[in-house]
């Protein structure tokens, strides 16, 4: 009796890996899944930290895959080791901050890794050619294979046809007739795909769950490499840039101004760690102060957090400024006018 | 009599994943039978933590929230 073959597939959540692994499942192989987190797929975090969107109930795609493809799901946690593929891409960054190349050759390197750690045989990816602009072209499929380590034991099943044979094709562990050769934007093959296999619900692409595609959460990033004068970062840093809105007025500090209740409630948690102000004589938004204000720079936040609270218009309000170590002052300020807080100030 | 550990965790302020991640890897501490209670804020934990347990043969005993925090209570499976 031949042995049961074993595979790990990369599940990100999406339909492309999904298929991936259902491809080799059919052929009897064993298959588990695996997801990183780099602490950029922060696709739920809005969800959990803004009150007004939690009237729509959230799933974590790649568990939901799972479950639909009964296998089970490793997720690792890549959080440190992410940073140098972040701060130092050999390939360079896409349209953003998404270093799409290296974080691909990465994720295999770390599956790799991870099936000799675990006994298993190859790795599946639901990597098409011509799908991405960046890490999925026919140029960078043997750059993947070659400067993860993982070579001949990365398995594309979707576009498997378009490649050179791998190991577990030229073994015999997988039939290579029975594996796709997809390439390009089309999403229409793996519609039919998932029609064939009955999963009429999936994740629809988008560009993947990575925050590091999106342009306004790029600028935030580069604004934070800029202030502090290095790439370096902490996760705390990574999910602030995601809540509020982040005013800049000078080079030393900027403002994390909550938008609402839950946005605020989120800020709480950060009040030890931060200089954090608040209007005593109106309601209006919790706001942290990232960096070292000067006192005079405590009156210009003081004056632009009372501008979104709902003293705006007063001639006077009262300012509560907390330090980390929870002393609190009072400032009187009057609140800038909108005009006075130019564009070029919000990151 | 058998007599089970019951531990908890404390993953308030994270966000999911991070949560399910914690869960994850405080159970590779457990043995079969052991219940964890796991604590959180973030209410995607709700679906994400139970899903988790699913596909990993885990039991959840437990799902409730508590002023801003959200808390199940698990049983490690084989």
């Amino acid at each position: 009796m031949s042995k049961q073959r074993k595979a790990v597939a990369l599940i990100s959540g999406g339909l492309d890996s999904m298929l991936a692994a259902k491809t080799v499942m059919e052929q009897g192989v064993h298959v588990e899944g695996i997801n990183f987190f780099t602490g950029f797929c922060v696709e739920g975090h809005t969800h959990a930290i803004r009150d007004k969107a939690k009237a729509k109930p959230k799933r974590n795609n790649s568990l939901w895959v799972a479950e639909q493809l009964g296998i089970k799901l490793h997720i690792v946690d890549v959080i440190e080791e992410y940073k140098n593929v972040l701060i130092n891409p050999k390939h360079g960054y896409g349209a953003y901050m998404n270093p799409c190349l290296d974080c691909k050759i990465f994720m295999v390197n770390k599956a790799r890794q991870w099936i000799v750690e675990n006994d298993f045989d190859f790795i599946i990816t639901g990597e098409v050619i011509g799908q991405r602009p960046m890490s999925q072209r026919k140029a960078t499929m043997p750059i993947v294979a070659k400067e993860s380590g993982a070579d001949d034991l990365l398995l594309r099943p979707l576009c498997a046809k378009n490649l050179p044979p791998t190991l577990p094709e030229r073994e015999g562990w997988v039939d290579r007739e029975k594996l796709h050769d997809i390439t390009g934007r089309s999403r229409k093959p793996q519609m039919a795909m998932a029609e064939q296999f009955g999963f009429d619900d999936y994740a629809q692409p988008a560009g993947g769950c990575c925050f590091l595609t999106d342009k306004n959460y790029s600028a935030k990033l580069v604004d934070l490499w800029q202030a502090q004068g290095n790439k370096d970062y902490e996760l705390d840093d990574v999910m602030l840039l995601k809540v509020g809105r982040h005013i800049r007025p000078q080079p030393n500090f900027k403002l994390i101004v909550a938008r609402e209740e839950g946005e605020g409630r989120f800020l709480q948690g950060y009040k030890n760690e931060f200089i954090s102000m608040n209007c005593l004589s109106h309601s209006g938004p919790l706001v942290l102060l990232d960096g070292s204000p000067s006192a005079e720079d405590l009156y210009l936040a003081a004056r632009i957090t009372a501008r979104f609270g709902q003293g705006r218009d007063a001639e006077q309000v009262d300012m509560n400024v907390m330090n980390k170590d929870g002393s609190e002052r009072t400032l009187q300020v009057k609140p800038l006018k909108k005009e006075e807080i130019p564009e070029e100030w919000y990151v | 009599m058998i007599v089970m550990n019951k531990e908890t965790l404390n993953a308030r302020r994270l966000l999911c994943p991070l949560p399910v991640i914690r869960t994850q890897d405080k159970v590779k501490q457990l043995k079969v039978g052991d219940q964890l209670e796991v604590i959180c804020t973030d209410p995607g934990v709700m679906q994400d933590i139970p899903a988790w347990c699913r596909i990993n043969g885990h039991k959840v005993l437990e799902k409730k929230s508590c002023d801003h925090d959200y808390i199940i209570v698990l049983e490690v499976g084989a």
